[in-house]
């Protein structure tokens, strides 16, 4: 959970909404992405790996990567960096994905 | 729901995407441009209309430039869907895009490919723990959020873009543990080759001048030359160790960003199936193009980063290209005045590219940082190691393709974005082949995460024809 932050804002936010993270309630500056809130208020990782169980967290912040998977309001494997902050947000870890694989409901829609 | 049909159908609003439909509107062409961000601009530009005084100071008189053209853009009549990711492109220039959590589709008679470029990534060990992101991620956060990092940071790898984000970050008062810069020596003598053709871009060598002398004034550390790059940390990073001009170091720190420039954004390109070519002095994929930027099926055009990376002039000035060529296939301007019109984004152009062999050759990454050894993780999702991709081509695998069906490498949600790149190389070198020969993955729909639900309501269409 939110330890000590890696990252601050550069100056005070002009509004702000609240988010449930994990069942925290995280005050974030309105109009940011989910995975920008979460690394500015000190989460490290956001999801773990599907093979290892490694902790992860946002990589890239521009949709490339998906190390920034979450599960959003019950939906699984949402991109947070692409996914804007509401009020009232729920967010989770996404936990491994192999059987929530995003691409699909359900079993490995994978090719080959 | 109806499929919406225009003239001219743009993917990106950065660059290349607004200057063409900017030029294609005021030739007289309906123009509709679907954006996966929540505002125009693109990488460069990001939330150029909603920053703030404070931010734009940081940022520089580069990222403010893009104010102009985003507010021309804006103003004019062309249709804009914002936060609208295009999943699938079919031949037949129709674009299927997720929309506020639906999925739409959109027709164009002509289609212009503007996705613009992501980082390359760098595969070093340690490369995957929290508190370990790309230098263009670091600009993100400060660009769209402002959110900067609270102490120190290490920046590492090579490119302008990781000197701009130090001058940046200097200039927001963060403090730089240190630059790790892996370029070298001898890449500034064979850089020196191309001086003369470089000149005539001179303003973006000097650009890159100043950004350097602005770190040194700053008395950043800068460590020049580093190869051995190793993040350490078990459940998240701790230390940069490395080895720079004969001594080993090991900075502490839990927040390294990396970089090693930007490639073409190939997904859409290849998953058409359009021809593309390894490009050795960029080390990346590049779709075929004529000069107006039409690809090799007709009616679909590539502009910008997208196409081949030349930053963000020539991503304007390859739009307003493409977009006079659009116009004149569809009978809205005769040859005779495109020729006239192209004549001064051709010269833009061709100033922007002079630099490039220079640029290119300066910051070559280095094959240690492209083709790792055996024990670091080249998929990210899947967390192959670069050994298991080895192993397999001992084995006789011969394609990134096959190296996916037996290791799982690139079947994760990136598609490969992160691992597709160091796979083609490390085959070619384990087989001591051309890039070329070895090929790059199959690419297919869809390529952003949609849901079963999404794809059933979205209107028209046989899926299973779709996605096969
Ligand atoms: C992270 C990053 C930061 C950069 N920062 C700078 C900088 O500060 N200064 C600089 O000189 N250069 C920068 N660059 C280099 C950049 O490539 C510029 O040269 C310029 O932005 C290229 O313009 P473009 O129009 O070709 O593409 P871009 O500006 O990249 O625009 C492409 C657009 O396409 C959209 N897009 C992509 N895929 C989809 C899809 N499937 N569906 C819908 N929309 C999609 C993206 O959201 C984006 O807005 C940066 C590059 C990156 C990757
Ligand atoms: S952080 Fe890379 S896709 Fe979101």
């Amino acid at each position: 959970m939110p330890t000590e932050s890696l990252f601050t804002p550069l100056a005070k936010a002009q509004s702000w909404v609240t988010i449930d993270y994990e069942g925290h309630q995280l005050k974030v500056p309105q109009g940011v992405s989910i995975a920008a809130a979460l690394l500015a208020s000190g989460v490290r990782h956001s999801r773990t790996t599907p093979v290892q169980g490694a902790n992860r967290a946002p990589f890239c912040m521009m949709g490339v990567c998906f190390e920034c998977l979450v599960e959003v309001d019950g939906v699984p494997n949402r991109q947070g960096c692409m996914t804007l902050v509401s009020d009232g947000l729920r967010v989770r870890r996404q936990l491994g994905a192999r059987k929530l694989a995003p691409l699909c409901a359900e079993g490995d829609c994978d090719e080959n | 729901m109806k499929t919406k049909a225009v003239d001219l159908l743009i993917i990106g609003a950065g660059p290349a995407g607004m200057s063409a439909a900017v030029e294609a509107r005021n030739n007289g062409l309906s123009v509709l441009v679907l954006d996966e961000q929540p505002g125009p601009g693109g990488q460069i530009y990001r939330n150029i209309s909603n920053t703030d005084a404070q931010r734009s100071q940081i940022l520089g008189a580069d990222y403010s430039h893009g104010r102009h053209l985003a507010q021309a853009f804006l103003a004019s009549d062309i249709e804009y869907v914002a936060q609208a990711s295009a999943w699938q492109v079919t031949d037949q220039k129709q674009v299927h895009y997720l929309h506020q959590g639906q999925s739409r589709v959109a027709q164009g008679q002509r289609l212009l490919i503007a996705t613009g470029a992501y980082e390359r990534p760098m595969p070093i060990p340690g490369w995957t723990l929290p508190g370990v992101m790309t230098a263009g991620a670091g600009q993100i956060l400060l660009k769209s959020a402002a959110v900067v990092p609270a102490g120190p940071v290490v920046l590492a790898g090579c490119g302008p873009l990781l000197y701009l984000l130090a001058v940046q970050y200097l200039q927001a008062g963060i403090s730089l543990a240190a630059l790790v810069d892996t370029s070298r020596h001898s890449d500034v003598l064979s850089g020196l080759r191309h001086i003369p053709k470089a000149l005539k871009g001179w303003p973006d060598l000097q650009k890159g001048l100043s950004l350097l002398a602005t770190l040194r004034k700053a008395k950043v550390k800068h460590y020049r030359g580093a190869t051995a790059l190793r993040i350490e940390g078990s459940a998240h990073a701790e230390a940069l160790s490395f080895s720079s001009r004969g001594d080993e170091y090991r900075i502490a720190c839990n927040l390294v960003m990396l970089h090693q420039g930007v490639v073409p954004n190939t997904q859409i390109s290849w998953s058409l199936r359009l021809q593309h070519h390894w490009q050795n002095d960029q080390l990346c994929w590049q779709a075929e193009r004529n000069a107006w930027g039409e690809t090799s099926t007709s009616g679909i055009f590539i502009a910008g980063d997208g196409g081949s990376i030349g930053g963000a002039m020539a991503a304007q000035a390859q739009g307003r290209i493409a977009a006079l060529a659009i116009a004149c296939q569809l009978g809205r301007l005769d040859s005779s005045s495109r020729d006239k019109l192209v004549k001064p984004y051709r010269k833009a152009l061709h100033r922007c590219m002079a630099a490039r062999p220079l640029i290119d050759s300066l910051y070559r990454p280095r094959n240690e940082n492209r083709i790792p050894e055996d024990n670091v993780i080249v998929c990210r999702c899947e967390e192959v190691t670069a050994g298991t991709v080895r192993s397999h081509v001992r084995l006789g695998c011969l394609g990134p393709n096959q190296i996916k069906a037996f290791s799982r490498c690139g079947m994760g949600p990136c598609q490969g974005r992160q691992c597709g790149l160091t796979v083609t190389e490390i085959i070619a070198a384990s087989g001591n082949v051309s890039a070329s020969e070895v090929g790059y993955y199959r690419i297919r729909a869809p390529l952003k995460p949609i849901t079963l639900k999404q794809l059933a309501q979205q209107p028209n269409k046989n899926l299973n024809q779709e996605l096969s």
